[in-house]
């Protein structure tokens, strides 16, 4: 397929901006313009780097509590802040744009939304974003490189290890850790390490041959 | 004109928006952010009868970026006109609660964090009454549906051996992966959804109806549904709220229901309970068949599903009365759910053949075989084809099917006692009026639409394939669009329709395009082809040639560049007509299962499924599909059940933890074989549909399997370890 045909139909411009925003700031201007609020550079906190820092600051403007937070997601850096009830989920989403990571159950038990936090695999719909000041966070949109699939990426396609394709970018994450954590042993040690991705379409069975696929790859 | 070769369509092409779904860019309903977009949180009811009394928002009004809490206290102004005239669930229109977690207020706010904890505030106060929500205490009945043939009790009375069976189908939630959401903005007078739907048009006519607009003032759009299985054939009161909240707050409004939500706020399969009094003789041919089947419904409104049908034409007994009665309760309704009736049906008839196997001592296949009828016996209609005699015969030899001993609880493997099963399976072959746009550009590349879905089957990847070989292109140079109700209309996506409808409008359109494009060239004294006989003119990777000479002839581009064209366009349709055959898809169903002898536990060891589909368009992806329907069986079987707390009419398992649902490490390897030909009597391009026949034949083998394995007949779904101790 060419394009994605849900991108052609409708001129309507797409931020995600996490708050209402005057139409002409772009999405990384309004991060800045964020930070501002905060009281930080954007220069600085980016330098300092992951320095660990009080979380909270409440009531910035009348609003909700809110912290302030450096991390780095698919090897970028943000500064960011945030509510202080934002979910990872919910930060990668409705503030970063980043919508690749689906919401399943927004309460751990489906596996949609698994990310990796400094390599291990988290249900980002559980972790709090202030919690990750200093954090590494990679999503299934960091995974293609130089218009490369990864090879677990390439192994879903070659497998048909989806159907609806919604508790994908999970399945991929889960299974990018699984190889990782070096739980690909047997198509049993496989199942048992992957049980946390529910798949409704019921695909499990070329999900086990796409993590072993990409496995064999080294 | 004749056929055009083969390329694409047969074979294993692996998914045209794989790229984007592995990438995380295929955008689903939520996925889609309008700038300046808001969150709206439904507060749902927690009783499930009664009145509400009163709604305090002032604490969630108070919250830093609240906007509005809307409820009936607000009187919002709703047409309900045209078809949603009938609708007895009205978005805040009155202050009756009918069924526990009905919405009752809906809270607006800039951020999503802001709008759930607002929502958490809000007090609601009720005049609340006991419910009714347990079919079982409840005597009252709708007017039943019924079916005879013969005279049932006569020939039970009358025959040698008499079989009497009540089996109870717990309720089930489709539980997709994707929670239903959808985005509303208004433009104007215009509203435009991206909405989870498997029904674009239907939402598109249902919010037209209840704001009072013109159809083409409503606008759908919906590319990607993540699974379904039935779930959002018909608009729920979300998508209104959405709407609504959008038209009260003038901002784009995105609302998600929370998986505890969709228990309440949308449909599932219904509990029946279902009683079966079969006659047969004493070598198993069968005589007479009594079924009784009570179903949960809602009070407001009468869900009934295709529960009779397996009864009537599966098998040839001379005697039937059915009797089929919902029964109203206090909950909300339910809706199709994968296999939906044929399900339910199937999985006593199935069941009850097998107790009857055991009873008169034959194989189950032997059995089946016996009252296999040459013709449909309920409409006399011959079967358009009906190959069920060769699913069994190849799923025995592939299973190894005659190694068992017939003998129950006969096979140890340690503490396992080891179990095989089968069953048959079946659903009607669902078929409806659709068109689709086909557009052919200069540059060699065709777009081809269809406002219809696809929620998981692969729409996208098997219409591009039908697409590609009409018109002779290579895959890559046809892009299918769907989900977007400016498209050409197509029915709901559901019914195991899809493929039959959409792929002979889709099959139509093309067809005619080249025709246009051949009757163009032959025309063309520039052309190759001039004066070449239309019907000797094939196209292939985008050239038009003389059929068995492939250098007369010209691309495409050639063709429409020196006519000074820059596109040609045309539309196809599809209309069934009407029946002179009995239409259904079948299939055999294997299974092997391991019960552990001191525990209960049940585990599956393998499954074989051998399916008679008609025409399969791509065999990766009708394969993946077979296989997730063994697993959703796996979950109807063993795992699912809705469980309702009788005394408030809660569900008390309203989450993914709780409901169970088949994990990886409850899979192994699970085998689906289609049988190759086609059914020309079925609809232009041979398919007789998939999607629900995979799932419908899965639970019966299971618990079959678990009779022969234990010796223990449980005559409940699901079959859990407790139901074995």
């Amino acid at each position: 397929m060419a394009d994605d045909p849900s991108c052609a139909p409708v001129d309507l411009r797409r931020g995600a901006p996490a708050e209402r925003v005057p139409a002409h700031i772009s999405r990384r201007t309004f991060v800045v313009a964020t930070v501002a609020l905060g009281g930080v550079t954007l220069a600085s906190s980016v330098a300092t780097g992951a320095t660990p820092r009080s979380a909270t600051e409440s009531g910035v403007a009348g609003r909700s509590p809110v912290g302030r937070l450096a991390l780095t997601v698919n090897g970028e850096h943000h500064t960011i802040a945030v509510d202080n009830r934002v979910s990872l989920l919910d930060l990668l989403r409705e503030h970063l744009g980043l919508t690749g990571t689906k919401k399943g159950c927004d309460a751990g038990a489906c596996g949609a939304c698994t990310v990796l936090v400094d390599g291990r695999r988290v249900a980002s719909c559980l972790t709090l974003a202030v919690r990750l000041d200093g954090a590494e966070v990679d999503t299934v949109e960091g995974l293609e490189k130089d218009g490369r699939l990864h090879p677990l990426q390439q192994a879903f396609v070659d497998q048909d290890a989806f159907q609806c394709g919604y508790c994908t970018p999970g399945q991929i994450m889960s299974g990018v850790g699984c190889i990782a954590e070096g739980r690909t042993g047997s198509a049993e040690e496989i199942r048992e390490w992957m049980s946390g991705n529910l798949c409704r379409c019921g695909c499990y069975v070329n999900i086990v041959r796409a993590v072993e696929q990409a496995a064999d790859q080294g | 004109m004749k056929p055009q070769p083969n390329a694409a369509v047969g074979a294993p092409l692996s998914r045209v928006e794989g790229r984007l779904k592995v990438t995380g860019r295929a955008r689903y309903a939520a996925d889609h952010q309008p700038e300046d977009a808001v969150h709206a949180v439904v507060v749902a009811g927690d009783v499930a009868l009664g009145r509400v009394t009163g709604i305090d928002t002032r604490a969630a009004l108070s919250q830093p970026g609240v906007l509005r809490v809307i409820s009936h206290l607000n009187e919002p102004d709703l047409a309900y006109g045209g078809v949603a005239r009938s609708e007895p669930e009205r978005v805040f229109q009155d202050d009756r609660i009918r069924s526990f977690g009905q919405p009752v207020a809906v809270v607006v706010a800039e951020t999503l964090e802001g709008a759930q904890h607002a929502a958490s505030l809000v007090k609601t106060h009720y005049d609340a009454q006991r419910p009714m929500t347990d079919l079982t205490y409840e005597p009252g009945g709708a007017e039943p549906e019924t079916y005879a043939r013969g005279d049932a009790e006569a020939a039970l009375r009358a025959s040698a051996v008499r079989l009497d069976m009540t089996y109870r189908l717990e309720r089930t939630h489709h539980n997709a992966m994707e929670p239903h959401a959808t985005v509303a903005l208004w433009d104007g007078g215009r509203l435009i959804v991206w909405d989870k739907t498997q029904a674009v048009l239907g939402t598109r006519n249902h919010l037209a109806d209840v704001f009072g607009l013109p159809r083409d003032s409503v606008r759908v759009i919906s590319p990607y549904v993540g699974g379904s299985f039935g779930s959002c054939l018909r608009s729920w009161q979300h998508v209104t709220l959405a709407a609504l909240a959008a038209r009260e707050t003038r901002r784009p409004v995105k609302l998600m229901l929370t998986r505890r939500q969709t228990y309440f706020g949308t449909g599932f399969r219904p509990r029946y309970d279902y009683t079966l009094r079969l006659g047969s003789d004493r070598r198993g041919r069968l005589t007479g068949a009594v079924h009784e089947v009570r179903g949960e419904t809602s009070r407001y409104q009468n869900f009934t599903e295709p529960v009779l049908v397996p009864g009537q034409m599966l098998y040839s007994v001379p005697h039937v009365e059915q009797t089929y009665r919902t029964v109203p309760l206090d909950i909300n309704t339910p809706t199709n759910m994968r296999g939906p009736g044929y399900a339910t049906g199937v999985h006593v008839l199935e069941c009850a053949m097998d107790e009857l196997a055991h009873e008169v001592g034959v194989d189950p296949i032997d059995l089946r075989l016996r009252n296999e009828p040459d013709e449909d016996p309920s409409s006399r209609l011959p079967f358009s084809t009906r190959r069920l005699r060769e699913c069994y015969r190849l799923g025995a030899e592939e299973f190894g099917w005659h190694r068992r001993n017939r003998e129950p609880r006969s096979t140890h493997d340690g503490d396992w006692l080891i179990g095989t099963g089968m069953a048959a399976a079946v659903h009607d072959s669902g078929r409806a009026p659709c068109r689709a746009r086909v557009r052919l550009d200069a540059d060699g590349t065709a777009l081809v639409e269809a406002s219809t879905s696809d929620m998981g089957p692969g729409t996208y990847t098997s219409q591009t394939q039908i697409a590609a070989d009409a018109l002779g292109l290579v895959m890559r140079n046809v892009a299918f669009r769907l989900g977007d109700s400016t498209m050409p209309p197509a029915p709901v996506h559901g019914g195991s329709a899809t493929m039959a409808s959409v792929g002979s409008a889709v099959q139509d359109g093309c067809d005619r395009l080249r025709r246009d494009a051949v009757e163009l060239a032959v025309a063309d004294k520039a052309s190759p082809l001039h004066g070449a006989d239309v019907n000797d003119v094939v196209a292939r990777g985008g050239r038009l040639h003389v059929r068995n000479v492939p250098a007369r002839g010209e691309s495409y581009g050639h063709l429409l560049t020196r006519n000074n064209l820059t596109h040609l366009e045309a539309v196809g349709s599809y209309a069934p007509g009407e029946s002179r055959h009995a239409r259904f898809a079948f299939g055999a169903v294997f299974a092997e299962v391991a019960v552990d002898r001191h525990l209960g536990l049940v585990r599956v060891r393998r499954m074989l499924g051998v399916y008679d589909v008609g025409r399969v368009i791509n065999p990766l992806l009708a394969e993946s599909q077979a296989v997730g329907g063994m697993v959703g069986g796996i979950g109807a079987a063993l795992l699912e059940h809705t469980v309702t707390d009788h005394r408030d009419g809660r569900v008390v398992n309203a989450d993914l933890a709780d409901y169970l649902l088949p994990v990886n490490a409850d899979v192994p390897d699970l085998r689906a074989v289609y049988l190759s030909g086609e059914d020309r009597d079925a609809d232009p391009i041979g398919a007789k549909g998939l999607g629900e026949v995979v799932l419908v034949g899965v639970a019966p083998a299971l618990a079959n399997a678990v009779f022969h394995a234990t010796g223990r007949r449980v005559r409940h779904l699901p079959i859990t370890l407790e139901t074995l101790l």
